[in-house]
């Protein structure tokens, strides 16, 4: 009897705790204005189109753990940020509805080989364009330019810029660029560097107190910075040009040139700044307009 | 060939991590482990609970989870600052270490404990009808008679061990593991980069496969 009782507790509690959750969710931020979707769009000669349209619908490649850019939220499993909304601009130009958009999460690790298998149709999440990488995939872009820059404490006045950094704990993704060049650069000691799975992860470390400063692309860090203004604040003193390109598969340049154009447009028109405002901008700063650099 | 020679960088302190973690937390594994297994076959009722409790948490435990433990979760217990180990590397590696050895010793104590059980027990009274105490039946008579049963098994535990080092790439230790990430940012073709990883775990198995088969040789007994 008093094992039923118990059950029939914890089960009510067990409920009551699930819709709590469910209830209390948060809406959906940032919001950026619908896309009017193409209608009869033709790419000819691009494989990678023919599979879109057979398939009815775009399998897009992302980030989900970047605030402001590309972040999948926990509770509602909703995709947000700058990436997301120009990814949507793309596909809807290419004859997409936002609905008919599969997005996967994928991490900087995984991306090449992502899309030369062919499991996503283009990739866009704080992809830097280089030589090296346009080896093995395509780029149409770049569509921003950001900068590699600190995340510190908010008290912390000792670091100022690249050039402070000695002697201090630095943390960002195991191999990514951001700590390649740390390294490369000699920015800081080579024991005192410290490489984790994703960013969130150096936040975390910052906020105990177990790294002095995170680093990466600030767009990133204002992402990070923006949800928790009194903790966290960026250095603002950028080191490196990080030109962001939708990654595609490698030989597919009929697609490239209709991105490039569709990007084009959207830079011209309105349409750029209205996603930056709604998106990235709303952190207070505002973005130079990219230069298209096709091949 | 080349995605392995213009990377030579990579993969050579990255090797040499790896086999250094691996001896490391492969002695302070089969240390650690032995001591359980006789904590598991005392006659102390409360060492054979605190024996039994450690393996059935840790060994049910995923080691990705000991080492997010470790990492992230420790520090905040304040017993050992990240601090008070100057270099960050230093604490990372540590806490790597740590996570190694007690996840593998909880391994090795079943092992070790079913070799025990493959000796008689009516040798363990025989010794303690002659006089010795607990620990000695247990060194001189029971434990080298259980070391060599255990061979093939406990050989199998040391190889998963060498492969579980690659989890340490996620939490700031560089080793084989990091290299195909590092490859990633490079532009290689990671593929390629993965093969040679997996090809050189291989001549890192195999000593430990000759090792197995010349102890099974050596201490193999007429049955």
């Amino acid at each position: 009897m008093r094992v039923r009782t118990l059950a029939v507790a914890l089960l009510a509690g067990g409920l009551a705790l699930t819709a709590c959750g469910k209830e209390g969710s948060p809406g959906d931020t940032g919001s950026a204005p619908t896309q009017q979707v193409a209608a009869d769009v033709k790419v000819d000669g691009s494989p990678t189109f023919e599979k879109m349209k057979s398939r009815g619908k775009v399998i897009v490649g992302v980030k989900e753990d970047q605030p402001g850019l590309g972040y999948k939220d926990p509770t509602s499993g909703k995709f947000t940020g700058f990436d997301i909304e120009i990814a949507k601009l793309v596909a809807a130009k290419l004859g997409f509805e936002s609905d008919k958009i599969e997005y996967k999460a994928i991490a900087s690790q995984g991306r090449e080989q992502a899309l030369i298998n062919g499991d996503v149709d283009y990739y866009v999440g704080t992809y830097t364009i280089n030589a090296k990488r346009k080896e093995q995939v395509g780029f149409a872009g770049p569509y921003f330019t950001a900068g590699q820059d600190l995340l510190v404490k908010k008290d912390d006045n000792s670091i100022t810029g690249p050039d402070t950094l000695k002697g201090k704990k630095v943390c960002s993704v195991t191999g990514s660029t951001p700590i390649q060049k740390v390294k490369t650069e000699g920015l800081t000691e080579p024991e005192n560097i410290v490489e984790l799975q994703n960013y969130s992860q150096c936040v975390t470390q910052l906020e105990q107190g177990a790294v002095d400063a995170v680093t990466t692309d600030d767009a990133i860090l204002k992402g990070y910075a923006s949800q928790d203004p009194s903790k966290f604040k960026v250095v603002g003193k950028t080191f490196s040009s990080e030109p962001y390109g939708i990654g595609l598969p490698k030989d597919d340049k009929a697609l490239r040139d209709k991105i490039n154009d569709i990007l084009e447009a959207a830079i011209n028109g309105g349409d750029w700044q209205a996603v930056y405002d709604n998106t990235l901008g709303k952190s207070g700063s505002t973005a130079n307009k990219p230069v298209l650099e096709r091949y | 060939m080349d995605v392995l020679l213009d990377n030579l960088d990579l993969y050579g302190p990255g090797f040499l991590n790896t086999v250094e973690l691996f001896l490391i937390s492969a002695v302070g594994s089969l240390v650690l482990g032995t001591i359980l297994a006789m904590l598991r076959v005392a006659p102390v009722p409360v060492l054979r609970a605190t024996g039994a409790a450690y393996v059935t948490l840790i060994r049910n435990t995923p080691l990705t989870l000991v080492f997010f433990f470790f990492t992230f979760a420790f520090p905040l217990l304040e017993i050992v600052t990240p601090a008070s180990f100057g270099s960050a590397a230093a604490y990372y590696r540590n806490a790597a270490l740590a996570a190694l050895i007690l996840y593998t010793a909880a391994f090795v104590c079943e092992v070790v404990r079913s070799g025990i059980n493959t000796v008689p027990v009516g040798q363990a009274e025989a010794s303690r009808a002659l006089g010795l105490t607990f620990g000695q039946m247990l060194a001189s008579v029971v434990l080298p008679q259980a070391g060599r049963a255990v061979v093939p098994p406990m050989v199998s535990t040391m190889i998963a061990l060498l492969k579980n080092t690659t989890i340490a790439a996620g939490f700031s230790v560089f080793q084989a593991g990091s290299i195909s990430l590092n490859l990633s940012d490079r532009g290689e073709n990671q593929l390629i980069g993965l093969l040679w990883v997996a090809l050189f775990f291989v001549v890192l198995v195999t000593p430990l496969t000759l090792l197995q088969r010349s102890l099974e040789k050596r201490w193999s007994i007429a049955r």
